[in-house]
């Protein structure tokens, strides 16, 4: 990790969970027992006989009055205000299904959008394979998942491509105040849209494309050692890029989900 | 199997007490599991544990297809087991079969009893196995690496399942049958265990043994569990100690 600073605000925003340095961190697998010090099972415990264990894999935190886990890994945990970047799944007379990458389909009803959608004309606007940018707004206990595409660079997304990270890595290709999110755009000149999902949306040339994906590359695969932002500056930046990475060849013209080229052997390595 | 007709049989015990391959009566066979090795899939494993190989993946928690097995207060837990054609000595006829249905739905019996399904109301999780080669005892080596790629998934459950087989070979309880033991020997005992609360998800026994045989066997296979439960601790340690939350950092 890169500091003795403090965590930023804003970046994550609301409950924060940024925010409390607090609790030891320790990595804890599922089954394994958390010395709870009198605190509350949180989220990812579970109590057993006054005995707090870890039910996911994941670091441990102290919000008081809970002791919690943070997962490590899994898919995306839809929160209320979540602005996500989703495929369209299925076409219905009043709404859309939508592929946000969590748990269950989110469907998006046709009055959530800025379009005025005549029942059973909703195929005019949307089809399946279409990319969105949408809100996360309401969580219903049931699972259903409401999002609306009402606001401030919501909509369709036409062009670019979608590379996908993992939903944990967010907060960092976004950086303190968006610090890093804005030197990604300005050294390669594409423009981005960031989902809470782990989902990018990148448009530009395919060179700018090409680069800001072995940026989020080297973000989601390492992205928790320290030196991050100079690592990325050094790839994007002042130095030639072809001594410090192989170039990408030109991808094909991408549409809609690119599956992201993350299968390599390991991250990428740094001269 | 194969080469070795039913008339040849092997001499599986020593009169030290060394099984055919020069293990001990308690001893495992050599194993290793690797958590994470695919990246399309949400978590997954692989184990390699003496002869056999099997990789695993998770998907989920996600839709239920077909919408009909949805359940409206859970998740459902879906499993398959599969043998590669080319896993065994003769080629083995692709696809579902008696054996691999039934494996498949006691291994998804096992972890619905760990599993938090209640958090994912009308999901669906999805474990896949495939024995890419095997060498006896792949219920409980694809249990094992199930179990891993359940947990490198971020699925909520109250433990890891660990899974050995113990079984009876010239009269004597031994652990983790190989190819040779599990064909000639008088008993397998395959079982999985949750070391958290000390239950049984999983207990299938072929062959006779007395009562006094099975309580041995049942004390030697969670020993066993143990040490298998440590080595699937490991790999995910392994693959996850150097992660950091990017939440802490941002």
């Amino acid at each position: 990790m890169d500091s003795g600073h403090l965590p930023g605000h804003r970046t994550r925003g609301r409950e924060g969970r940024s925010s409390h340095p607090s609790g030891d961190r320790t990595l804890v697998l599922p089954g394994e027992e958390i010395p709870s010090d009198g605190l509350r099972p949180g989220s990812g415990t579970y109590r057993v006989h006054g005995k707090v264990y870890a039910s996911v894999l994941g670091l441990v935190a102290e919000r008081p009055p809970f002791i919690q886990v943070l997962p490590l890994s899994g898919r995306y945990i839809p929160k209320a205000g979540d602005v996500v970047l989703g495929t369209v799944t299925d076409v219905q007379g009043t709404f859309w299904l939508l592929d946000i990458g969590a748990p269950r389909w989110a469907p998006l009803h046709m009055t959530g959008t800025p379009w005025k959608v005549e029942i059973g004309e909703t195929d005019r606007y949307l089809r399946v394979g279409d990319a969105v940018a949408v809100r996360v707004e309401n969580l219903e206990a049931t699972g259903r998942i409401g999002v609306t595409m009402v606001g401030d660079g919501l909509g369709r997304l036409e062009g670019g491509t979608i590379i996908t990270v993992s939903p944990a890595r967010i907060p960092r290709v976004i950086g303190r105040g968006g610090s890093m999110i804005q030197s990604i755009q300005s050294l390669t000149g594409a423009k981005m849209t960031v989902g809470q999902n782990g989902r990018v949306w990148v448009d530009g040339t395919p060179e700018a494309i090409g680069r800001v994906r072995q940026a989020l590359r080297i973000i989601d695969l390492d992205g928790h050692r320290p030196g991050l932002t100079e690592r990325i500056q050094d790839l994007l930046g002042s130095r030639s890029p072809d001594v410090t990475i192989p170039r990408l060849p030109a991808p094909p013209a991408e549409r809609e989900m690119a599956i992201p080229d993350d299968d390599g052997p390991e991250p990428p390595d740094e001269p | 199997m194969g080469s070795v007709g039913a008339k040849d049989v092997p001499v599986l015990l020593s009169p030290e007490g060394i099984r055919v391959d020069g293990r001990r009566l308690d001893e495992l066979r050599p194993l290793r599991v690797v958590a994470g090795p695919l990246h399309r899939a949400d978590g997954s494993a692989f184990v390699e544990w003496g002869a056999n190989k099997v990789m695993a993946a998770v998907y989920g928690p996600r839709e239920v297809h077909p919408r009909h097995l949805q359940q409206n207060n859970k998740a459902i837990v879906q499993c398959k087991y599969n043998m590669a054609a080319f896993s065994v000595d003769e080629r083995k006829r692709p696809g579902l079969d008696r054996r691999s249905q039934e494996i498949s739905k006691v291994i998804a019996e096992a972890f619905e009893s760990v599993i938090f399904a209640e958090e994912y109301p009308r999901t669906s999780i999805d474990v896949y196995i495939e024995v890419l080669q095997a060498n006896a005892g792949t219920r409980c080596a694809g249990l094992v690496a199930a179990s891993v790629a359940l947990a490198d998934a971020g699925i909520p459950m109250a433990d890891l399942v660990p899974a050995v087989a113990v079984g009876k070979v010239a009269g004597e309880i031994v652990l983790d049958l190989n190819k040779a033991e599990d064909n000639f020997g008088e008993a397998d005992l395959p079982m999985a265990l949750v070391p958290q609360s000390g239950r049984l998800v999983l207990l299938q026994m072929e062959g006779h043994m007395t009562r006094e045989e099975l309580s041995h066997a049942l004390d030697m296979g969670v020993k066993g569990c143990q040490i298998v439960y440590d080595k699937m601790k490991a790999a995910l340690r392994d693959r996850y100690s150097a992660a950091r939350p990017a939440e802490v950092a941002a």
